[in-house]
């Protein structure tokens, strides 16, 4: 009965089959898991999961994960913009093939990157021969992880903001022209506030990948603990050392903080959508 | 096709010509560097010592065994999930609810799980530390450090890519065309083969194409389930790893570069279906 008041009816057959599928493999796939990292860290409780967190090695390694995706996500949304604006307001030679390649990151497996980035910015790699006179250190130091980072990262910020590039309405340009702005006047007071909403959420999509990136860091960061040692590979060690309680441990860190983090741009979203008064 | 000039707007509304060929410039630069440099590196580092020895590297009996691997698990978890998007994309697009946005969030839950995190989840629920680790082994069944685990791993990591490509178009396509055939008498198994499936045919391509693309490269989650044992459970990027920490730089290269060459057939096909059918797609459209 319940069922029947919460699903309004329809002529179309097959919702039992379809929707018992779904649940099935949600559940088997998704949540069964999560529950598992999660009751372990019910079982363990939160003093002592605290106690395990709370080393020096471990809150390095998660302050470096959440720095460095910051930092790659805020450059990706400067040049993720410019991709964006570039690839729907030019026509220029190569346009289609730079279009297709931003989302070479989604493609490329990341362990492929991170061995490819790694041979690049190595002290013998082409790019770090490159940057060795200007005394400036890729690999193996925390830049290397912003190298990583920029690169997993890039898509998103593009491909959520190239859609509503090209869904602007070229009159409100038109107007604020007519009306005396000068070209930069009017991206910053026209253009950049109704593509600001996109750009939150490409920053936010960037970030959430960025902090659990695990393959194409590993390679380039030298892994050197309390510096350039980022959070999921502190998990692959504890595992590989057969701590599971405190693999565990770092993983509920992660989530939390993640969920923080993502609950906190939602409302800075929010505020900014209201400031600016954009639905 | 002219250079240089703006796609839809004006003069009045377009940059000066120093500021445009300043932003293509910029981009091409950043593109070329952070890109393209990575991706050529795969293939000059392959044929380093020329294409004998990227060829011998391949015919490794571990590089085999990895390459066998990563199609066996591609080959049973794409399909899986593809069955899931659809059904999952039938029931929320094809049917008013409650919760269904709550739904829809769970599914995209592993976006936003790190796939270390993931590998982690199933080590704790499958592993020897857990008591239905424990059972399964004294039953001798193996998830972890096996086959099961690996496919385990791999649904989790690409569950959302169909079922996220396919509820948007299906929700924009609404019911009535088969309600109109199931008026006329089809059955409702026709109706989704005759009606249905045509309608979402290449988004369902592409969001297949996405999650095999995935499925094949996947690292993380999978180098923790599998416990990376050669010629058994390592996978293609798993083992690429192990000979890149070997100074095997050839050999990880090579394998690499079959990963980046299936990486660039991916994108190609993306490509051609953003230009035939970007209509039929949800991507490449704003909702």
């Amino acid at each position: 009965m319940r069922a029947k008041i919460l699903r309004s009816p329809s002529p179309l057959p097959g919702f039992g089959v379809s929707f018992a599928i779904m649940m099935t493999a949600l559940s088997f796939v998704v949540l069964l898991p999560i529950g598992a990292l999660l009751g372990r860290g019910f079982m363990t409780g939160p003093a002592e999961l605290w106690d395990m967190v709370n080393s020096r090695r471990i809150w390095a390694a998660l302050m470096l994960s959440f720095r460095a995706a910051l930092i790659a996500s805020l450059i990706n949304l400067f040049f993720g913009l410019m991709l964006a604006w570039v690839l729907v307001r030019y026509r220029f030679w190569g346009r289609r093939v730079i279009d297709a390649a931003v989302d070479l990151p989604f493609a490329l497996p990341t362990a492929v990157a991170g061995i490819a980035l790694s041979a690049l910015y190595a002290p013998n790699g082409i790019f770090g021969q490159a940057l060795a006179p200007l005394g400036l250190q890729v690999a193996y130091t925390e830049v290397g992880i912003w190298v990583a980072l920029i690169f997993i990262g890039l898509p998103f910020v593009v491909r959520t903001v190239q859609p509503v590039i090209g869904e602007l309405e070229p009159d409100l340009e038109e107007v604020s022209a007519t009306l005396g702005a000068r070209r930069a006047y009017t991206l910053r007071r026209v253009v950049l506030p109704a593509l600001t909403p996109a750009l939150f959420s490409g920053f936010a999509l960037a970030l959430a990948r960025s902090v659990g990136e695990y393959g194409s860091v590993i390679f380039i960061a030298g892994n050197i603990p309390n510096v350039t040692e980022i959070a999921p590979l502190l998990i692959v060690i504890r595992l590989e050392e057969y701590n599971y309680d405190a693999a565990a441990a770092i993983g509920i860190a992660m989530l939390i903080l993640s969920f923080a983090m993502l609950l906190g741009i939602n409302a800075i979203q929010i505020w900014s959508r209201r400031r600016i008064g954009l639905v | 096709m002219s250079d240089f000039t703006p796609a839809q707007t004006g003069r009045a509304t377009a940059e000066p010509r120093p500021v445009r060929y300043l932003l293509i410039g910029g981009t091409t630069v950043f593109v070329a560097l952070f890109l393209f440099a990575p991706l050529l590196t795969v293939f000059t580092e392959a044929l380093a010592d020329g294409w004998r020895s990227a060829l011998a590297a391949l015919s490794l009996p571990d590089a085999r065994a990895a390459a066998r691997m990563t199609l066996s698990i591609a080959a049973i978890a794409v399909p899986l999930n593809a069955i899931f998007g659809l059904a999952a994309a039938w029931a929320i697009a094809k049917f008013d609810f409650s919760g269904k946005a709550f739904l829809i969030t769970l599914i995209d839950l592993p976006f936003s799980v790190s796939p270390v995190v993931a590998g982690l989840m199933l080590v704790l629920l499958f592993g020897a530390n857990s008591s239905l680790g424990v059972w399964l082994m004294a039953n001798d069944m193996r998830v972890v450090f096996a086959f099961p685990g690996i496919l385990l791993a791999t649904l989790f990591v690409t569950f959302p890519f169909v079922a996220r490509e396919l509820i948007p178009v299906m929700i924009e396509q609404g019911r009535t065309e088969e309600e109109a055939a199931l008026t006329l008498g089809a059955s409702g198994w026709r109706t989704f083969l005759t009606v249905t499936l045509p309608n979402i045919r290449w988004a369902l391509l592409y969001g297949v194409l996405l999650c095999n693309a995935r499925a094949m490269g996947e690292f993380g989650a999978v180098a923790i389930v599998s416990g990376k044992i050669r010629g058994k459970t390592a996978t293609m990027p798993t083992m690429v790893e192990m000979f890149y920490n070997e100074y095997l730089s050839v050999a990880a290269f090579s394998l690499a570069a079959v990963l980046a060459m299936l990486a660039l057939l991916t994108l190609l096909l993306k490509t051609l279906l953003e230009w035939r059918h970007a209509d039929l797609l949800a991507a490449t459209r704003l909702h």
